[in-house]
């Protein structure tokens, strides 16, 4: 080859290494990443992480348990109530506490509703990634719906802060139910939308499909879930494995594709916002009345309009508030779907008011260990694909 | 397969010598072995037809300190084709200056790599025989392990001199 190019005999080649990150914007965060090039070919990519950690799990261990849940949704913030539903899960399990039916309802509406949150945000920042800049745009439009939900229910948009160990913190405001109606009713045609801009566009099937092929096999022994792993061919998901908060009764498939690269998991995303949007439809027929928290005084925090009017109540409240709860001793690990994969908590309980000790099973950091898995012998630019169809947040990665 | 029947079947293939404990907890057994021999039993767990824990889901380390032996490390364990989970554990010591160890288990399940790495600068666990026993998260001249139950929540100067005071 290099004689052919008119190349001297003498010609040499070396492996290049190169710095990416840790402040680049397709790096969604300060990831730094080591590539090994030869060539525009990815040799092998080293990553290196903990710029953005904070000590999350040392933090936790020094916190009542209820004040956790704000800390668990900082994790990640893109689908922040998924955390703290996988968190109240683990301490009622520690408990054994039953959450009430309408809690439950809510609970996966508030999950679903950040699935397509995320993915709505990864998909435009996808999109941008491999140079197409419209996406953005109208996604951007719908989690602005989304945000608007949060916000009218429980005050925060980002970060709702609304699921409570034992149920939630409030009943869902007037004029919900409603508007979430409204919004599942024109999201559908939303999505089609989207599709037009990406799904057939030359450009963007020319740069994913083929590119950051990862076999089943590898994708399983990388510990690889959520998308990634449905996106390689494996039909699996936690909530129809081991349903949680009554998802056997809700009616929706698992996308697969068999492509196991990029493109696949582009097609894996937007099928999954069509069966969040189906499961929210169902939620609003099935929401039925009754207490939002469950009761279990002493544990669980007594309704608000009974701290003011009932003299137990009011103690039950400060005795939480300043000892906290105290659950048995004991271990539990609870997991859930969450929109990046398999995300768990394990709490360690030695009968005192903080967890002792609390590992949070992060789907973002496990599924970027595949990421130099994925990259050998691409192009540099597709590694920025490959990287972005990982779907990470640094926040979760780091801890 | 349910959790009584794998620990079962574990207690029948290695005996109460190398099982050396098991607690229930709301329906999630968790089993401790011995140390020396967790690479064996975990290739038991993933290569046996029936078990078939071919996804490992975490590797976490507990420090139970001032307890000896004070350091346990869990490993959270899941078959793909059985759905079934299970957890296994180890209790490690220190000696001296010599840090805790146990094998580790990334010939088994790769994944493991990063999981094992963490709890190694956290706990200041040896990993034997892991490909890559480079720190992960922590700035490498760190030579404490924060995660461990005696170092405080803030740091000291000395210890941790690149946080803010």
């Amino acid at each position: 080859m290099s004689q052919a190019m008119g190349q001297p005999a003498n010609y040499r080649s070396e492996i290049l290494e190169l710095n990416l990150g840790p402040h680049h914007p397709s790096t969604h965060g300060v990831f730094r990443a080591v590539v090994e090039l030869d060539g525009e070919m990815v040799v092998n990519v080293v990553s290196h992480l903990g710029y953005l950690h904070r000590g999350y799990e040392k933090t936790c261990e020094n916190k009542h348990y209820h004040q956790v849940i704000p800390l668990a949704e900082r994790c990640d913030y893109m689908g922040a109530s998924s955390n703290s539903l996988v968190y109240c899960m683990a301490v009622e399990k520690l408990l054994d506490v039953e959450v009430p039916e309408r809690a439950q309802v809510v609970r996966v509406m508030m999950a679903e509703l950040s699935r397509i949150f995320s993915h709505l945000f990864w998909m435009g920042t996808h999109g941008h990634d491999v140079g197409a800049m419209t996406p953005l745009f109208y996604m951007l439009r719908e989690r602005e719906e989304i945000m608007n939900l949060f916000e009218l229910t429980a005050g925060g948009r980002l970060m709702p802060n609304y699921l409570r160990i034992g149920g939630l913190i409030r009943d869902l405001e007037e004029g919900f139910v409603d508007k979430l109606r409204s919004f599942t009713e024109h999201f559908d045609r939303r999505v089609d939308e989207y599709e037009t801009l990406l799904t057939k566009n030359p450009i963007y099937v020319d740069r994913t499909q083929g590119i950051g092929i990862l076999p089943l096999e590898d994708a399983i022994a990388m510990g690889a879930t959520g998308p990634l792993v449905r996106g390689s061919g494996l039909a699996w998901d936690i909530r129809k494995q081991e349903p949680y908060c009554g998802y056997e009764q809700y009616d929706f498939d698992v996308p697969v594709e068999n492509g196991c690269d990029v493109y696949s998991r582009y097609l894996v995303r937007i099928a999954e916002m069509r069966q969040s949007n189906r499961i929210l439809r169902q939620t609003l027929d099935r929401l039925p009345g009754g207490p939002i928290r469950a009761e279990k005084p002493g544990v669980i925090f007594p309704p608000q309009e009974d701290i003011y009017t009932k003299m137990e109540s009011l103690i039950h409240h400060f005795m939480l508030v300043i000892e906290g709860l105290k659950p048995p001793v004991g271990e539990i690990y609870q997991c859930i779907e969450s929109p990046r994969g398999e995300l768990g908590c394990y709490i360690v309980s030695d009968g005192g008011p903080r967890p002792y000790r609390l590992k949070w099973r992060a789907p973002a950091f496990v599924n970027l260990e595949s990421l130099a898995n994925m990259s050998r012998g691409y192009f540099f630019a597709d590694l920025i694909a490959i990287l972005s169809s990982v779907d990470i947040v640094l926040a979760e990665v780091d801890r | 397969m349910k959790q009584e029947e794998i620990k079962d079947k574990l207690l029948s293939k290695f005996g109460s010598d190398m099982i050396l404990a098991s607690v229930d907890f709301r329906g999630q057994i968790s089993v401790t072995v011995l140390r020396e021999k967790i690479l064996e039993i975990c290739r038991y767990l993933k290569e046996d037809p029936d078990l078939a824990f071919n996804f490992l889901s975490f590797v976490a380390g507990v420090d139970w300190y001032p307890k000896t032996p004070r350091f346990e490390v869990v490993y959270q364990i899941q078959s793909l084709k059985h759905n079934h989970r299970f957890r296994v554990k180890a209790m490690l010591e220190e000696s001296g200056d010599n840090l805790a160890s146990i094998d580790s288990v990334v010939p088994l399940w790769p994944t493991a790599n990063w999981h094992e790495r963490e709890t190694a600068e956290m706990f200041g666990i040896t990993f034997n025989n892991h490909p890559d026993p480079r720190k992960l998260l922590l700035p490498d001249g760190w030579t404490v392990h924060p995660l461990r139950k005696d170092f405080s929540l803030y740091g000291t100067k000395e210890d941790t001199p690149d946080l803010p005071a």
